[in-house]
Formats: C-alpha cells, sequence, structure tokens
C-alpha cells in the first residue's frame, strides 16, 4: 500500500510530457482497430469455423446445432470423385490460366504505358494518362456488359476481323482451350496415354494443359484493358521518383536507350514491380465480377472460377462450409504464389558470371562491392559535373 | 510504462472483441427462440401482432405493382399489416435473411432450389394446413414436397410449348395442317423453314429446354417422385440423339450459335422459325417484337406420347417467421382464383390451382396449349445437390452436335444418383 502510493508520484513525474501519449495513439487508432476487427478479422474467423462446420445459413455459426465436421468440406473438394471436386478442379485450371495470361500481360503494357507517357517529349501527356486510365475507373459491369457486346458471334471484334478476311470463332460460345486449338493445327487432337488417364482433382492432366478456353480470352482480355491503367499509374509514380542523375551518368557512360531502361531504370522499379504483381496476383485469383455478369461459367464450365464457385455453392446451393472451404483453398494459393513472387523479386547480388565478366575476382565481393560504390558515385559526380558544365556553357 | 499501455491496450482491444462478438451472438441467435419452437410443427404456428415482409424476386414493374395491390388488399381486410420488397437478388438476400434469423416472413422459392432452404430447416412446412390444398395441380405438389411433406404452396408455374412464326410458316407454303405431331413431322416441317440465315429451329442448350423431348421419349432425368436418378435411360438417349440428329442437319440451332441469348431472342429477331419456350415469352414478344407474328402450338409427341416440362415456384414461409399463421392466411389468400388470375393478366403466369384453368383459358385462348400441358408436364429434379448436376449438364449439351451420348448421361447418372436419395 505505502509503497504504490509511494511509487505512483514517481513514476508520473518521471514520464513527465510524455506520460499518455501512447495512450492517446491507441486511443486514436481504436476505430480503425475496431472497424478491421469487427468486419474483417471476426467475419474471417467465422468463417473458417464456418469451413470445418456443418452450419447450414440459418442462425449463427456457433449456435448448439452446428457440429465440427473436420476436414469433410475440403475433402469433398478435393477427392471423393464427385462433382465438387471435378467443378473445383476445373475451377482452379481456369484461373490459373487466367492469371498465367492476365499478370504478366498487364504488367508489361502497364509499364510500357507509363514510360510512354513519362516520356517528357510526348504531347498531350496529360490526355494519354487519362485515356489510358479511363477504363481503371468505369464500372465492371458495364465494360464487361460492353465487351460481351463486342465479342458476340456478330459483333464488332468479328466484323473486324472478317474485314481482313478472317473468320472469328463464337467468342462466348466456344469452349475449347486454345492450346488445344493450336495443337490440333498440327494434328494433335488428343493427347498421349499418359495424359488422358491420368488426373487431378476430378480433371485430366490433358484437360490442364487445355489453354484458356476461347470464351475466357473475353474476360482475359477484358481485364488487362481495364487493369493495366491502375498499375500504368503506380508506375508513373514510381518513374517520377527516379532521380535523373543516375539516368544522366548512364548517358554519359553511353549506354543506350534500351540499356539505360533494362539495366539502370527497370532494376529501380523493383519495389513497385513487386506491388504491381502483387496486386495483380491477388486481384486475379480472386476474379468474379466479370464472371458472374458476363458468363456464369459458360462456355462449357471454362470461365468457372473458385471466386465464382464459392458464391454458386454458399448463395445458391446453401452448402456454406464448402463454400467458406474454397474461399480458404483460394486463399492459401494467394498467399503461395505471394511467397514465391517474393523470393524470385528478392535483393540478390551480382551474379559470379557478370562480375567475371567486369573484372573482378568471384571470391571477393568486397572489393566488388567497394568498387561499386566508387563507380556510383564517381558516376553521379560525372553527372552532375557534367550538368554544371552544361549550364555553364550555355 | 511502456509495458504497461501495451498490456491495457491489448485489454481494451479484447473488451472490444468480446463484445463484437457477443453483439453479433444476440443479433443471430437471441430472437431465434421464438420462431424455432414451432417451427415444422403440424399445428402450432407462431402468432403475433408483428407486420409480415414479403420478399419477391420480380420480373418487373408489372410484378411488384401487382404483389403490391394484392397485399394490400389483404392487410386491409385482415387488420395485419404488411409490406412488399422486390429482391435486387433473391437468393443472396434470403440467405442473409436467413443467418441473421431475421428472415422475410413470405418469399418466392423456385422448385429447384427450395430443398436446399427446406433441408437447412429454413422453412415453415405448412402446406397440409392449406385450405386449398386439393386445388392445386397433383404434379406441383410434387414438386415442393421434401421428405413427404408437402411444404409450401405452388404459386404458379410455367409450362414449355413450340412457338411458330406463322409469316414464315405462310411462306414456306405450310398450313395449320402441317403444324407437327411427331418427331418426324417437326423434323420435315423444320427443314422446309430453314432457309439462308433463319434456322427451322432454335432453342438453347439446356436440360431445361430439350428435357421436353427426354420426356416425350418417355424418360426424364429422374422419375417422378425425385426418389431415383434415370439419367441413362434409353429414352434419354433416344431423346437426345434425335436432338443431334436434327443440329447435324442443320435445321436445329443453338441460341448460342447464333448469338442470342434465349430462344424467344433469336425467335424476335427472325433467326428462327422456331423456338420452344414458356409461357413468359408472351410478354417479351409483346414489348421487344410487337411485329412478329406467331401462335403457339403443342410439342409434338414422341415415342411415349406427348410430354413437356413445367417450371413453378412456391411461396416460402419463414420458419422463423414471428407471425406463421398471418403468413398462412396471406398465401391462401394470394393463391385464390381471384388474386391468381389478376397476377396473370398483369405479367402472364398461369394459376397454380385448377379451379381457375377455365377461366385462365377463356382470358387467353391463344396460350391453352401452355395450360393443356399440366396434364401430362414433369417437373425438374428437386433434389439438394441437382441444380448442380444440371448445370454439369448443361455445360456439357452445349456440345451436344459431336458428343458422345451415352457417356455424357452415364457421366450425369453418377452425378446425380450421389444426390437423389433413395
Amino acid at each position: 500500500m505505502t509503497s504504490a502510493t509511494a511509487r505512483v508520484p514517481v513514476r508520473r513525474h518521471m514520464a513527465g510530457i510524455r506520460r499518455g501519449q501512447a495512450a492517446s495513439g491507441y486511443l486514436f487508432t481504436a476505430p480503425a482497430v475496431i472497424v478491421l476487427v469487427v468486419f474483417l478479422v471476426i467475419p474471417i474467423f467465422m468463417a473458417l469455423w464456418v469451413s470445418f462446420s456443418d452450419w447450414g445459413g440459418r442462425g449463427s455459426p456457433f449456435a448448439s446445432g452446428v457440429h465440427f465436421v473436420g476436414l469433410k468440406n475440403y475433402g469433398a473438394l478435393t477427392g471423393g470423385g464427385g462433382l465438387a471436386e471435378q467443378d473445383f478442379g476445373t475451377a482452379l485450371r481456369n484461373n490459373l490460366w487466367f492469371v498465367i495470361l492476365v499478370v504478366p500481360t498487364q504488367t508489361v503494357i502497364a509499364l510500357l504505358l507509363a514510360v510512354l507517357v513519362n516520356n517528357r517529349i510526348l504531347k498531350g501527356r496529360g490526355f494519354f494518362r487519362t485515356a489510358f486510365y479511363f477504363p481503371s475507373v468505369t464500372s465492371s459491369v458495364a465494360i464487361t456488359v460492353l465487351w460481351y457486346f463486342l465479342f458476340n458471334p456478330t459483333g464488332a471484334v468479328n466484323q473486324l476481323l472478317g474485314a481482313v478476311g478472317l473468320h472469328g470463332p463464337n467468342w462466348p460460345a466456344d469452349a475449347s482451350g486454345v492450346l488445344h486449338d493450336l495443337l490440333s493445327l498440327v494434328g494433335l487432337r488428343t493427347g498421349p496415354g499418359f495424359l488422358v488417364n491420368g488426373s487431378f482433382l476430378g480433371v485430366t492432366w490433358w484437360d490442364w494443359l487445355s489453354g484458356p478456353s476461347v470464351g475466357m480470352m473475353i474476360i482475359i482480355t477484358m481485364v488487362v484493358f481495364t487493369t493495366s491503367g491502375t498499375f500504368m499509374l503506380l508506375f508513373i509514380a514510381a518513374l517520377q521518383n527516379l532521380s535523373q542523375e543516375v539516368e544522366e551518368a548512364a548517358m554519359v557512360d553511353g549506354a543506350t536507350a534500351w540499356q539505360r531502361f533494362r539495366l539502370v531504370t527497370l532494376p529501380q522499379l523493383r519495389t513497385t514491380l513487386f506491388t504491381v504483381l502483387t496486386l495483380g496476383l491477388i486481384g486475379t485469383w480472386q476474379v468474379f465480377d466479370q464472371v458472374f455478369v458476363g458468363s456464369q461459367g459458360d462456355p462449357g464450365k471454362t470461365t468457372l472460377t473458385p471466386a465464382y464457385l464459392s458464391y454458386v455453392a454458399g448463395f445458391q446451393n446453401q452448402d456454406w462450409g464448402q463454400a467458406a472451404a474454397i474461399a480458404f483453398i483460394l486463399f492459401a494459393i494467394i498467399v503461395f504464389f505471394t511467397l514465391v513472387q517474393r523470393w524470385v523479386l528478392r535483393e540478390r547480388g551480382v551474379s559470379r558470371r557478370r562480375m567475371r565478366r567486369n573484372g573482378f575476382d568471384r571470391n571477393d565481393s568486397g572489393e566488388y562491392a567497394a568498387a561499386d560504390r566508387l563507380l556510383t558515385a564517381a558516376a553521379v559526380a560525372g553527372a552532375v559535373q557534367n550538368r554544371d558544365s552544361s549550364g555553364g556553357s550555355l | 510504462m511502456q509495458r504497461r499501455t501495451t498490456r491495457i491496450a491489448a485489454g481494451i482491444a479484447a473488451a472490444a472483441s468480446v463484445l463484437a462478438l457477443t453483439a453479433c451472438g444476440s443479433g443471430f441467435s437471441g430472437s431465434g427462440s421464438s420462431g424455432s419452437t414451432a417451427s415444422g410443427g403440424t399445428g402450432g404456428l407462431t402468432s403475433s401482432k408483428s407486420a409480415l415482409t414479403v420478399l419477391i424476386g420480380s420480373s418487373g414493374d408489372a410484378e411488384t405493382a401487382a404483389v403490391k395491390s394484392a397485399v394490400a388488399d389483404w392487410s386491409q381486410t385482415s387488420g395485419t399489416k404488411a409490406t412488399v420488397q422486390a429482391a435486387s437478388n433473391l437468393p443472396q438476400q434470403l440467405s442473409q435473411g436467413f443467418a441473421a434469423k431475421k428472415p422475410a416472413d413470405v418469399f418466392y422459392l423456385g422448385s429447384d432450389t427450395f430443398a436446399s432452404y427446406a433441408k437447412q430447416g429454413d422453412l415453415l412446412a405448412y402446406g397440409d394446413q392449406l385450405k386449398n390444398k386439393s386445388d392445386y395441380y397433383p404434379s406441383l405438389v410434387t414438386n415442393f414436397t421434401y421428405q413427404g411433406r408437402f411444404t409450401c404452396a405452388p404459386k404458379d408455374f410455367s409450362t414449355l410449348q413450340l412457338e411458330i412464326n406463322t409469316d414464315m410458316w405462310k411462306a414456306a407454303g405450310l398450313t395449320d395442317s402441317d403444324v407437327p405431331t411427331t418427331w418426324d413431322q417437326l423434323a420435315t416441317v423444320a427443314k422446309k423453314l430453314t432457309k439462308g440465315k433463319v434456322a427451322g429451329l432454335v432453342t438453347s442448350n439446356e436440360y431445361q429446354r430439350l428435357g421436353a423431348f427426354m420426356v416425350q421419349a418417355g424418360g426424364n432425368l429422374t422419375n417422378d417422385a425425385n426418389t431415383k436418378s434415370t439419367v441413362d435411360s434409353a429414352a434419354n438417349v433416344k431423346a437426345l440423339t434425335y436432338v443431334q440428329d436434327g443440329l447435324k442437319a442443320g435445321w436445329w440451332k443453338f441460341t448460342k450459335d447464333v448469338g442470342a441469348g434465349w430462344g424467344g431472342e433469336a425467335f424476335g429477331k427472325q433467326e428462327a422459325a422456331m423456338t420452344i419456350e414458356g409461357n413468359w415469352i408472351a410478354g417479351a414478344m409483346t414489348t421487344d417484337y410487337p411485329k412478329v407474328h406467331y401462335k403457339v402450338v403443342p410439342l409434338p409427341a414422341g415415342p411415349a406420347g406427348k410430354g413437356t416440362l413445367q417450371f413453378t415456384n412456391c411461396w416460402g414461409i419463414a420458419a422463423d417467421s414471428k407471425n406463421q399463421a398471418a403468413a398462412l392466411k396471406l398465401v391462401e389468400q394470394l393463391t385464390t382464383a381471384k388474386d391468381q388470375l389478376a397476377f396473370a393478366k398483369a405479367f402472364g403466369v398461369m394459376p397454380s390451382i385448377q379451379s381457375a384453368a377455365s377461366d385462365w383459358k377463356s382470358a387467353f385462348p391463344q396460350f391453352a396449349p401452355f395450360l393443356d400441358a399440366a396434364s401430362y408436364a414433369k417437373g425438374v429434379p428437386t433434389s439438394v445437390g441437382s441444380a448442380d448436376v444440371v448445370t454439369d449438364l448443361n455445360s456439357k449439351m452445349a456440345a451436344l452436335k459431336t458428343a458422345d451420348i451415352k457417356s455424357l448421361l452415364a457421366t450425369e447418372q453418377k452425378n446425380l444418383s450421389a444426390v437423389v436419395p433413395g
């Protein structure tokens, strides 16, 4: 008692003017934290529980009538040979091809557009920036409806193809895989036995290798069209942050435009590249709007995606456990690919091959690093000096 | 100091989340006790003074207005307040209501999805308490029977028949006596009608259309009582082979192949001389394609006689409704001949009770074939999970022209037997 009363004033005194700062900090962040916890963290844990339960959508998932069923919901998706497994396998196959095509394409196009509109010589840069960004701010539902209109068998796309003498496919109804179509051009119509007979998640290996369907190409082009603008904006912001001096130093060193882009600009964009690829990866694994509005999984279930499948399982079939299980498998997939991508894009030293080429001893990374610093400093200084002198001459 | 503040903050966060959880808990289960006591009981319906909510999946303003006025009339005579909401996404809004234990009291429910709600105990099985129980078409009652209990009152129904573009019909030199009554005759007239961009017959590739031919051949996906999967029956093979022959010969086309969303669109744009749709086509033809002249005739008979598919909705009542007694009275009112005929006039549905049939036919003589089909039409599978199987079948039938019918049906037989009880 006495010690407590004696200690408190001392503490107060010691805390001084900063007393209560931390508490205020927590107080100010509390609204945001509470909102996050209530609307995000708790629902996520509820969903996790639902994925292990037999909850049927009536009342609370924590009510007494709801039972723990272990991995039953996950098991139905990953084994058992039923329709659920086959649908899930098909959805994963479709989405995998979707990601493989969309993520690199949209990143490359976004970077290209950013470099183009960041060009100082370009007239009307503002106009182009707005034009390229416009699809991103338009409602995805509106664009989906429009896109399916364009890709109608008698629509604008096929009219254009017809004008150059090509006979366009019936886009929204063509369930054949693009890769299979290409293989059939060289006469390979059915796969080799080991691919046709073996299967994973109810889908044969041959069908895993089908590529996106012609119908899926509609959604692929649409998503590339809409998201490239968004990511272009990120790249523009990053490009404007790059220091002009390094670029000019490279110019002084005699680097060509392509070398400057590949060896000077691109490595400096690594963090932005990581952001764009991660956002792209997450967005493409969760593709839903376009499927929900445009195709509903048609043609032939080739635009079925896990996100849409989860919606159907929950809201149409009232199979909430399975819907939640799909969502969590999807979550695991996204986390996995993000980690892989992070590992691929990690900071690395210069390869040994390049060190040898530049005349450094492979075992002496310290000397290389020192030399590198020196060279960079010299280059920057050179560039500054160069600019000073050119400024002087003017 | 630093450590202590962290601990306090953690305590606040924990308290907040516990509060939030309990708040959720009360929202989910607190109000449930009043409704669940009587759920599924034969006699004890909940009764209170609370107002009723009616949730409908409306086809448009005409339907919403008609239901609103019928419900308002009932409110006036019964003294119980009731509001009608047109859902923008019915399954989603229903699910949200059930999960919160605050569902709409009365709502539309399709025959293909009602079983999954019934399985979860969302629905009050009130069918046996309806005063006009015996007046409903027996096949509709079968459609809404879950585990031997007549669950909800059929709201209305529709059937498929053949629509013919009369101008094209005359141009091809055909007369009334040429109206097809057999599969062979259908093929003959369709070939005559196929010219240039016009296909003789255009339908969607769904079971919901092609299934009519399965019935005509004596098959269907399940038996009539929905207790046994019969997908791979010889009759179904015969039916799909007939369709496949038509596709190969070119007089039958799928809507996707002509770039139409449904049969009515191809028919309205005059890319099809004939199509197979239900009575809902009447509204679309009047509003979107008023210049196209057409008539409705019965589908031709197959090897096993006449056959078609029927589709229906029911008036669901929630097990968690606080005023089930009033909800039941409302449903009884909404399914009377008077109200159903008013709905028929407003948005073209067919009454679910037999006593309204003659009045409906005299009001809409040109659509009589749709109602005549009530005696021989078959329903679609209703058991939990069958909707997925039908979706899978539909996706495969898109390629029916080149498909191996027997193996296609064998796969779906496997899938459907997994979900059909018994």
